[in-house]
């Protein structure tokens, strides 16, 4: 093959599984700004914002999202706080099984959050937390610690130990350290770690399905399916502007970290813990 | 640890470049406690409660609700004398191969490869539509999907055909809508990977003659090697747990068709309330899981943690 022939096939290649990929955006892309639209994709040159009017009431969007603006929200801020916290002896001290504990973390994270999710119910409802924000807030902080602490370690590793030798010779111990020098300088991990929980959470569907009990209570997830179950047929233009609605904030929210989560996705050399 | 940055602290526990403390327990202990005492309460505790419940006969209604007493391996004799278990078992097992170590595991690979050498405009576009699919939440995915294989959705009109797919093929229909969903992860990670394989290494083999596909096989492949291995497993793990797309697409039917065990388990637990037999299934996911973890840990070089 000569070398253009094999160019134009791998750029055919490319062009046949971005369409492929385009595919399932269409109907929301497209359903959302018709004025009639069915479950079928064939678009008519009509255009319109009824839609998303139709949608942007209290109980269907503002709602929804305001709940998950909360439970996303104080999950991320609860999380940066206990994870910046436990990161800082993991990554200042010689703990004898600090070791253990990094490893131990990184062990929970391939553990499948659906299951713990039945005996936490179970709990749950034992100790009438059922259906309480605050306590899903815990759990979902809980869960989100390990991979948090594990970020946070190495954030605060790249942040070296002679910058704070000025603030402990001044008299400051770990705690003014922490907020006055170390916290600063590692404001980007912070908001990396911060959006990480935030996006993860602001799609998690099955906890705030399974542990609260009031449609009020609910974040946009259970929301756009409760749509989608009750009147997805008949007015599915409302879901597709629901769902970009919904969509939206992750998205840019992802953009924004993109650059910052490339060296993640490296397994080739070593996990550095 | 960093013994490289943090030498004056380590070991002695002296203040000598340290920062001053009062003991040498509660320095660790006392920023690490709020992390702990969550971790212990909300992920450590059911985990334990799930051990202690999968043994009782408990449920959230009728008398068991106040009376749960011990029933030993009960739960574990009725599980897998069911067979809508057996049959949640092997249609996770077909997902996770179908979707993850088939579909977006391939797939990932691929796209990673056509992309080398690609345009930053072409690799925008490619990147942008797969990480979009990926980014997306996954209730508005299964949205996607369910109009995209409706009978006169997107799928059927650009084939000319006239399908139920979700009640003809459920299996099929949410296997493609987890490739989907899930590629971009495979991608990301083999394109960090295909991009510290050294060119000239590729290079020298094709002024050897080697073809291309000889190249992939017997150069790169080997060479990221341990972030196939790293990768495969990391997908396994989300998929085998994943819920709310196939419960949204499908709700696990026609019938059981496609009722993957998570899905099993929400029925079992959360519409029936038997909690006891529910965390017993949960538990068995949980085993699985951690099986899959340890081999994790085992696969990828923890540097000095």
């Amino acid at each position: 093959m000569t070398r253009i022939a094999a160019r134009t096939a791998a750029l055919l290649s490319l062009l046949l599984i971005t369409l492929a990929f385009l595919g399932p955006f269409v109907w929301v892309l497209i359903a959302s700004v018709q004025p009639e639209s069915t479950l079928s994709a064939a678009p008519t040159a009509a255009f319109s914002l009824d839609n998303f009017a139709a949608v942007l009431t209290w109980e269907t969007v503002f709602l929804p999202l305001i709940n998950s603006i909360v439970i996303s929200g104080s999950t991320a801020i609860v999380t940066v706080l206990v994870a910046g916290l436990a990161a800082y002896p993991l990554s200042r001290f010689q703990l004898r099984y600090g070791r253990h504990f990094m490893l131990t973390l990184l062990f929970t994270t391939g553990l499948p959050m659906t299951a713990v999710l039945v005996p936490v119910y179970s709990m749950f409802f034992r100790f009438n937390l059922y259906g309480s924000v605050p306590a899903m807030v815990l759990f979902l902080t809980a869960s989100s610690l390990p991979f948090s602490i594990w970020m946070m370690k190495n954030f605060m590793d790249g942040v070296p130990v002679s910058l704070e030798e000025a603030a402990w010779v001044d008299g400051a111990g770990w705690v003014q350290s922490l907020r006055a020098v170390v916290g600063p300088l590692m404001a980007p991990g912070i908001a990396v770690v911060a959006i990480f929980v935030f996006v993860g959470q602001w799609g998690n569907f099955f906890a705030p399905f399974v542990l609260l009990d009031t449609p009020d209570k609910q974040p946009a997830a259970v929301t756009v399916f409760t749509f989608f179950t009750q009147y997805g047929q008949a007015a599915y233009g409302q879901l597709a502007a629901f769902s970009i609605l919904y969509t939206a904030p992750a998205v840019v929210l992802y953009v924004a970290v993109n650059k910052y989560l490339a060296g993640s996705f490296n397994f080739g050399g070593s996990v550095k813990g | 640890m960093t013994i490289a940055t943090a030498p004056s602290a380590a070991v002695t526990g002296s203040p000598a470049g340290g920062p001053p403390r009062p003991r040498r327990l509660l320095r660790w202990l006392l920023p690490m406690a709020p992390a702990l005492v969550l971790l212990v309460l909300f992920m450590a505790g059911p985990i334990l409660w799930s051990v202690y419940i999968a043994f009782t006969n408990e449920t959230l209604t009728g008398s068991a609700s106040v009376n749960s007493r011990f029933v030993g391996f009960d739960n574990f004799v009725r599980m897998f004398g069911d067979p809508n278990f057996l049959n949640s078992f092997v249609l996770t097992f077909v997902f996770v191969v179908g979707s993850a170590v088939i579909g977006q595991n391939t797939l990932g690979l691929i796209i990673a490869l056509l992309q080398r050498g690609r345009g930053r405009v072409t690799r925008g576009v490619v990147n942008g539509v797969v990480i979009g699919a990926w980014v997306m939440p996954e209730i508005v995915a299964a949205a996607c999907w369910f109009s995209f294989l409706a009978e006169d959705g997107t799928l059927n009109t650009a084939l000319g055909l006239s399908q139920e797919w979700l009640y003809t093929a459920p299996m099929l229909a949410v296997i493609l809508a987890n490739v989907w969903r899930g590629t971009a992860f495979s991608m990301l990670v083999y394109s960090a990977a295909l991009s510290e394989v050294p060119p000239d290494l590729v290079e020298a083999a094709a002024v050897d003659g080697a073809s291309p596909l000889r190249r992939l096989l017997h150069i790169t492949l080997p060479l990221i090697r341990r972030s196939i291995m790293a990768n495969l497993m990391l997908i396994t793990l989300q998929t085998l747990a994943s819920f709310g797309l196939i419960y949204a697409l499908t709700g696990g039917g026609p019938g059981t068709a496609s009722q993957t065990t998570p899905l099993y388990m929400y029925e079992q637990a959360f519409r029936y309330f038997e909690i006891g037999y529910g965390s017993a299934v949960a538990l068995v996911m949980l085993v699985i899981g951690a099986l899959f973890s340890l081999v994790y840990l085992r696969l990828i070089r923890v540097e000095d943690a």
